[in-house]
């Protein structure tokens, strides 16, 4: 069962993209073999306050449940924040959304780890998302930045229970932070190969024979990338590790009980 | 079978030709030790999904004794000698680019002609010289006498300088264009960098310039754009550095409802338009693969 862990309703600030709707979501995970996907609420990650955006994210999603499972944003240094994280809990996220470099936070903010630390005790997951789009066709306006592997780090050793998923990431970062980890911080971490490198360089067969293939999970980045794209790179492994097993979206939720 | 992978329906694998309009390969001077592992995987990726030719360039040392986008005339020969060994090592699979560096006339015509010799079918321009550039005038003119596609190095929507190339848009190969209307021009990478929905307008006039879709850009709206701005009869399919985002596009492009000749057209028909007559005799003959790409059941 593949769950794709980096999806998203609603529209794009800076270009237009087709149909980000959960219906059209529905029909294209249905074609690429995928059972459901944890959601997000794009146009949230560029607002200042995510509530209004969180209850219209759920709204959309109940008549899609369980296929389509809400991952709200939680803002930690917004008021109330805690209440808004329970309530994501009880709405039945599996996870929730953090952008901090939208939010001005950097690498060691402590609102950040309070957060990861604060969703660890409710065992939920907190996807943390690298880039959106590629660096080179970014709007003049689009200026926050790639999320740093220091920050994935800081986040990895804030505690115990602490569950990441890091989407976007390329070889370099993956490496960068899980050599900068413990054994036991390393397990924190899972990663999507949505930005990774396939053939001929084969950054993905890389990763999966050095650091496991066990720490990647699977995620397309719909409605901003093809979502053929996942998929495409497993076909093209090198026959040692092309049968390599991902963690799956309930090895997630498992590990964050 | 493995866990936690999706079964979906594969519907780009198909028995038709495929040419890959741009691809790089590597050799001993490029400053790398894996090089003879990238280029197997290269091929490797290929045979998995069902290419029949790789049209490729080796730009000179990748750096290693001049800059990529800037090779020496000795780097550019040594990077087409390397290229040439491919073309005599893989005749079934590879097929070449002259790379050459506009900013020396006569090493860039020579380049040409002996390549040329040696079984070159197109011409490769990095970011040397803008494209709009009178230094080209002569590249572009010599390449519309062999009949040779030029392949130009692209940024999507160029804003500003970026460092180690001297970068070229949509708009500034369209001028190169216009002054050559015998040549066909591929411009580089729509997907590999920089706002792809600004080059798709500013090369819609110019109708010796075909796109390819090639570079690790897959946005979502990209294809359909390009389908809908120029056509399918301007749009070559390509990898460059990333065949997984190649495939990923294949795929796509199976699913957005074009037809077989349509899909054809990009997959291999409109490179063998493009480049010399007989280029591609497995294709030209109507050649099919022995065996489509078997979708993994994954």
């Amino acid at each position: 069962m593949t769950i794709d862990v980096a999806a998203y309703i609603g529209p794009y600030p800076f270009r237009h993209v087709p149909h980000p709707e959960p219906e059209a979501l529905r029909r294209v995970l249905a074609r690429e073999g995928l059972e459901g996907a944890w959601v997000g609420h794009l146009p949230s990650a560029f607002h200042r306050d995510p509530g209004p955006g969180n209850a219209e994210l759920i709204a959309a999603l109940a008549p899609h449940a369980p296929a389509l499972r809400p991952v709200p944003v939680i803002r930690p240094d917004w008021p109330q924040w805690t209440r808004a994280l329970r309530a994501a809990r009880d709405a039945g996220a599996p996870a929730i959304r953090a952008y901090p470099t939208h939010w001005g936070m950097g690498p060691h903010d402590r609102a950040m780890q309070e957060l990861v630390l604060a969703a660890g005790e409710l065992g939920m997951a907190v996807v943390l998302t690298v880039r959106f789009e590629d660096l080179r066709q970014r709007h003049s306006l689009d200026v926050a930045g790639d999320l740093s592997a220091a920050a994935v780090r800081a986040l990895a050793r804030a505690g115990t229970r602490v569950r990441l998923v890091v989407t976007g990431a390329g070889r370099e970062m993956i490496e960068e932070v899980h050599w900068g980890l413990t054994d036991d911080e390393r397990a924190r971490v899972y990663w999507d190969f949505a930005w990774v490198w396939g053939p001929p360089e084969d950054h993905l067969a890389k990763l999966f024979r050095s650091i496991g293939a066990q720490r990647f999970v699977y995620g397309t980045h719909w409605p901003l990338r093809l979502t053929q794209n996942p998929r495409a790179n497993l076909d093209l492994l090198p026959d040692d590790v092309r049968d390599a097993r991902l963690a799956s979206a309930s090895d997630i939720c498992e590990a964050a009980r | 079978m493995s866990a936690s992978r999706p079964h979906a329906d594969q519907r780009s694998e198909s028995p038709e030709p495929l040419i890959d309009s741009h691809a790089h390969f590597y050799h001993a001077g490029a400053g790398r030790a894996d090089w003879r592992e990238v280029n197997a995987a290269r091929f490797r990726a290929g045979e998995r999904m069902g290419i029949t030719y790789h049209v490729a360039s080796v730009l000179g040392s990748y750096g290693f004794a001049s800059p990529t986008y800037f090779p020496s005339p000795a780097d550019v020969t040594l990077g087409n000698d390397a290229m040439l060994a491919i073309l005599a090592a893989e005749p079934e699979r590879a097929r070449m680019y002259v790379v050459v560096n506009p900013n020396d006339t006569e090493h860039a015509l020579a380049e040409i002609q002996r390549c040329v010799q040696g079984g070159a079918i197109g011409v490769k321009l990095l970011a040397s010289r803008r494209a709009d550039d009178p230094l080209l005038d002569p590249i572009a003119e010599r390449a519309g006498e062999h009949g040779l596609p030029v392949l130009h190095h692209i940024w999507q929507h160029r804003r500003r300088e970026w460092p180690s190339q001297e970068i070229s848009d949509g708009a500034d190969l369209a001028r190169l264009a216009r002054r050559h209307p015998r040549t066909s021009f591929i411009l580089a990478h729509l997907g590999g960098g920089g706002d792809w929905a600004h080059t798709l307008p500013a090369v819609a006039d110019v109708p010796n310039v075909y796109p390819d879709l090639s570079g690790s850009g897959v946005d979502r709206g990209m294809l359909d754009l390009a389908l809908a701005g120029l056509g399918p009869a301007r749009l070559l399919w390509g990898c460059d550095l990333t065949m997984e985002t190649g495939l990923a596009k294949l795929r796509a492009l199976a699913v957005l409802g074009l037809s077989a000749d349509d899909l054809a057209a990009i997959r291999w028909r409109n490179a063998v338009r493009l480049f010399p007559a007989g280029s591609f005799p497995r294709c030209e003959a109507g050649c099919r693969r022995a065996q489509p790409p078997a979708a993994s059941g994954r």
